[in-house]
């Protein structure tokens, strides 16, 4: 009857390799702003979810919520997959589709979470799941199913379960986080008395490179996200910086001083010598690739102060991209290339901006004024940053049109430059 | 002794200070971040000046001088200060900066085995990044500023720390004109 989305054996071993996560953090989102069209779907709670360390149903819904292209509806009295579905009763309560399922502890430890999505419209079950896992794994699951459903739901692809890293400062600590993309399960990659900046995931989400000050002036580290190994890419003369990943994740742009001021060069993942790929009397700096990994975005304050330009990999002039305002600097491109994130400088404040590149002007998506790093999710749909609440940098992530924000995990630390993983964990 | 060579070694300062003034006018054209919009520039710049002017212009102020931290102090007294501050979107060494630049060079250039590290750094407004490379330009203008007082260009590196390490926590201008500086560091 249950069919799983992809061998089982596959997604033992899948889940056997990130054994290592920590049981479940309590879980708290704070959601705000109503998006247009909006699914009506209602998530029962799952049959004996308190076997498992994770309120299933509860991450399920946040999930959906959070992606601000679902409304939750009430579910009243309890469902398992198995039970009897009245489509007419609940197309009467609103809503267009329906989840349920169960959990079991199974006799070596495991639970084994099922789960079955029905679509009330056309009155027909979408999905019907199975999933092993152990404990440690549980929120993953849950990610999973929410990404089943969004997927089923939207013909999109959901990045419930993709990963997030980004660097708190407590006090003289600095820590590289790892945390599922809604900021629960975290992790601590990296823990140092100086410094971190400038996180950046491999595109096939193995490895972080980022920025250290640990010698005491900033060098660019590999590391290896699962193994903890890591080691020194780029540590010449003057500043290392800005880490970017080529798509097919061979080479990566980065920032170097050796030469001159701040210039983008070229380098191997391996190593070896880098390649200068701008040349200016000014600064330039955070370098990103465009998906097709031919041209780099970056800023350059060659035209006074710094804005957004864009070149060829191979080499060529560069094109301004920002106009607006003296001051837009970190951008980061969408994965299908159309559309620009960056900050820019209004006054005092700091906003987050989105810019369609195939013209037009650009947009603030915030209404805050310490807005920085964004980064977008593989899916294009969500956009996580940084701001400013309470006297502290939080995370937050927002829709690209600005109408649903969250923020992600409040903790007694400031949280800054994140960076969203890729698909395929 | 030491009176006697400072003496012989006064025209060659004088002269790498006549071509540190060149450097200095160059990086002074380099472009900055608020430089072309008034209003920004206006906003955040006018702490910084209009903070100094009213503490000038007070009536009844009294200056305190400290010998132990000024220029025409001792060389001890001038080794001993290891900071250089910035203005506002400036990577311009200041004048007063000098007398100590020039300690330092000396220092340097009487042992050549002398290392130091030049840290750049800015204060907490804007990207990380950006100010990474902006603390860059500050360490590296001191250090040409120190090459033309003819320390060995490889006893010196110039690195930054952008906004990463303030001096002094705070978001005021007082706080900020503090973090603007280049830290001297013995390698």
């Amino acid at each position: 009857m249950f069919q799983a989305p992809w061998p089982r054996r596959r997604f033992v071993g899948a889940l056997a390799a990130t054994a290592a996560l920590p049981a479940a953090a309590q879980f708290r989102v704070e959601i705000t702003g109503i998006g247009g069209t909006q699914i009506p779907v209602a998530i029962a709670t799952f049959r004996d979810e308190t076997l498992s360390p994770v309120p299933v149903a509860a991450v399920v819904r946040a999930d959906l919520q959070r992606s601000g292209l679902f409304r939750i509806v009430d579910v009243p009295g309890s469902f398992d997959e198995s039970s009897r579905i009245n489509i007419a009763e609940w197309r009467g309560r609103g809503a267009d589709a329906l989840a349920v399922g169960s959990v079991m502890r199974l006799a070596d430890g495991r639970f084994d979470v099922r789960f079955k999505l029905w679509d009330l419209v056309k009155g027909e079950e979408l999905v019907g799941q199975s999933h092993v896992a152990v404990a440690a794994d549980m929120r993953l699951v849950a990610h999973r199913i929410a990404d089943s459903i969004y997927q089923n739901l939207t013909g999109e692809r959901g990045v419930f379960a993709t990963r997030i890293a980004y660097v708190t400062k407590a006090g003289p600590r600095f820590q590289l986080h790892v945390t599922d993309a809604d900021g629960e399960g975290g992790q601590i990659a990296l823990a140092s008395p100086d410094p971190i900046i400038s996180p950046a995931w491999s595109p096939n989400g193995r490895e972080l490179a980022y920025v250290s000050f640990e010698s005491q002036k900033a060098v660019v580290w590999l590391q290896d996200v699962q193994s903890g190994q890591r080691r020194m890419l780029a540590n010449f003369r003057g500043s290392n910086s800005a880490p970017a990943w080529s798509p097919d994740g061979r080479d990566l742009a980065l920032t170097l001083s050796r030469d001159a001021v701040a210039q983008i060069y070229l380098m191997s993942r391996d190593g070896g010598a880098p390649r200068r790929l701008t040349q200016s009397q000014a600064i330039d700096t955070e370098p990103v690739f465009t998906p097709d990994g031919r041209q780099i975005y970056f800023v350059s304050d060659r035209g006074g102060g710094p804005q957004v330009y864009r070149m060829p990999v191979a080499g060529g002039n560069a094109e301004r991209v920002t106009f607006g305002g003296s001051y837009n600097i970190s951008p980061a491109i969408s994965p299908d290339g159309r559309t620009l994130a960056f900050v820019t400088r209004q006054g005092g404040a700091f906003k987050l901006m989105v810019q369609d590149l195939s013209g037009g002007g650009a947009t603030a998506i915030t209404d805050t004024n310490d807005d920085e790093s964004p980064s977008f999710a593989p899916n294009g749909r969500l956009l996580v940053y940084t701001s400013r609440a309470g006297g502290r940098d939080v995370l937050m992530t927002t829709t690209l049109d600005g109408r649903i924000k969250s923020r992600l995990l409040t903790s007694g630390a400031d949280m800054r430059e994140p960076a969203w993983g890729p698909f395929g964990r | 002794m030491f009176q006697n060579r400072h003496l012989l070694s006064t025209a060659a300062v004088l002269a790498a200070l006549a071509l540190a003034g060149c450097s200095s006018t160059k990086l002074d054209e380099a472009p900055v971040e608020s430089r072309n919009v008034p209003a920004d520039g206006a906003t955040a710049g006018a702490g910084a000046a209009g903070g100094a002017g009213a503490a000038g212009t007070a009536q009844s102020g009294v200056a305190t001088v400290d010998l132990s931290k000024q220029a025409g102090g001792a060389a001890g007294g001038l080794l001993a200060q290891r900071t250089v501050f910035f203005d506002f979107d400036s990577f311009v060494v200041k004048d007063e900066y000098r007398p100590m630049l020039e300690a330092h060079a000396k220092a340097l250039s009487a042992n050549r085995s002398k290392r130091m590290v030049l840290e750049g750094h800015t204060d907490e407004r804007g990207g990380r990044e950006y100010n990474l490379a902006l603390g860059q330009k500050r360490a590296e203008a001191v250090l040409r500023t120190m090459v033309l007082l003819g320390v060995q260009d490889g006893q010196l590196e110039a690195v930054s720390f952008g906004e990463e390490k303030p001096a002094v926590q705070g978001s005021d201008e007082a706080a900020w004109a503090k973090n603007r500086r280049v830290d001297l560091r013995d390698k």
